[in-house]
């Protein structure tokens, strides 16, 4: 395995909850943030990590986080704008090289790459997959 | 000049009031349909309903034509991303944005957005008003860096029947106005203060105290 990494993973939904775990069974080390408790309960039995109930817009609840140390920061919350804040404060304040953002609006992805945080929209990710299983369309124009 | 105010609400309704009464034109963008409809009816604003960080929704509420930009909403990540996409979109020449967590403040200061915490305005407000009555905390620029206060000098303020010149005060303040008997006046080094004038005062926190002294007496 490569080096043991320290992620910081922001919600703890479906998306966040799942990355956590696959992380944490292939032995990095992950701290989960969300606002409620009852979200942690998807995590996996297995879960080796460090579970933390907080706002991660705040630099408090970043810095509990540790935060300064983490190799990766995850935002995966359900709001746009959180991923896009909590992001920005990880790079800006506490310098983490890697930070990467859900966003479900494709027309902000621009917005959050100028940021110098890396989108990972949903809808993009889907579209590219179904024009991918038709790539004569995507290629030459239909041919008729 | 044109102002976008991105959220809804009282303050939404009260600030297009005081932008309508001086003859701006203005655009609410809230989120909350019933609200839009109530606001559409009792203000003169143009009302865009929709999700205020969406940038199809700013080109709908003519962001582009914008002046000023005013981030109202409750929540802080939606007021940090509205002033980003109003100057890295739209070119906006000024933003603001509400901070409801004092401590936001300083992470939107980082982020290179100017931002208002009213918590901390009205704490700082409530603080001043309970210590000495006189005196009034107006606004803080700049995070605190620059203060503007007012002042009711009483009759037995040492500032009373002084030239502002006799006064001289240190550098970085200054007496912006003074209201003497409803009547306005700009001072000049020779404008000698009068009891009950009321005075604009500009300091920095660092001559605040020793200003605070030289005029009315006091500490701050």
């Amino acid at each position: 395995m490569a080096r043991e990494l320290f992620v910081v993973i922001v919600g703890c939904g479906r998306l966040g909850s799942h990355v956590a775990n696959r992380l944490s069974a292939s032995g990095h080390s992950v701290v989960a943030i969300d606002l409620q408790q009852s979200t942690f309960a998807a995590l996996s039995p297995e879960f080796g990590g460090f579970r933390l109930e907080g706002d991660a817009t705040e630099l408090s609840v970043l810095t509990l986080a540790r935060t300064e140390r983490a190799d990766v920061f995850i935002a995966t919350t359900s709001d746009d704008n959180v991923n896009l804040m909590a992001a920005q404060i990880a790079q800006t304040f506490f310098d983490v090289p890697r930070v990467v953002a859900r966003v479900f609006d494709p027309a902000r992805e621009s917005l959050y790459r100028e940021l110098g945080v890396t989108p990972i929209c949903p809808t993009t990710l889907a579209v590219d997959a179904l024009l991918a299983f038709v790539p004569e369309v995507v290629e030459g124009g239909i041919d008729t | 000049m044109k102002v976008v105010l991105v959220g809804g609400g009282k303050l939404a309704y009260y600030l297009s009031r005081v932008f309508a009464a001086k003859n701006h034109e203005v655009c609410i963008v809230s989120r909350d349909a019933e609200e839009c409809q109530w606001l559409a009816r009792n203000t003169r604003a143009t009302v865009v309903c929709g999700d205020g960080s969406d940038p199809q929704i700013l080109e709908q509420a003519g962001m582009r034509a914008a002046s000023v930009v005013l981030a109202i909403t409750p929540n802080d990540p939606d007021n940090l991303v509205v002033a980003q996409l109003a100057e890295r979109r739209f070119g906006v020449p000024r933003r603001l944005a509400l901070v409801n967590d004092p401590e936001s403040e300083t992470v939107f200061a980082r982020l290179g957005v100017e931002a208002v915490s009213m918590t901390r305005v009205l704490s700082q407000l409530i603080e001043q008003k309970t210590e000495v009555s006189e005196i009034t905390n107006l606004i803080l620029v700049g995070e605190g860096k620059l203060n503007a206060t007012q002042l009711d000098l009483p009759p037995d303020a040492p500032g009373v029947g002084q030239s502002l010149r006799e006064i001289g005060l240190p550098e970085n303040s200054l007496v912006a106005g003074i209201v003497r008997e409803g009547e306005p006046i700009v001072p000049r080094g020779e404008t000698v203060l009068a009891a009950g004038d009321r005075i604009v005062l500009i300091t920095v926190p660092r001559n605040h105290g020793e200003v605070l002294r030289a005029l009315m007496g006091v500490d701050a």
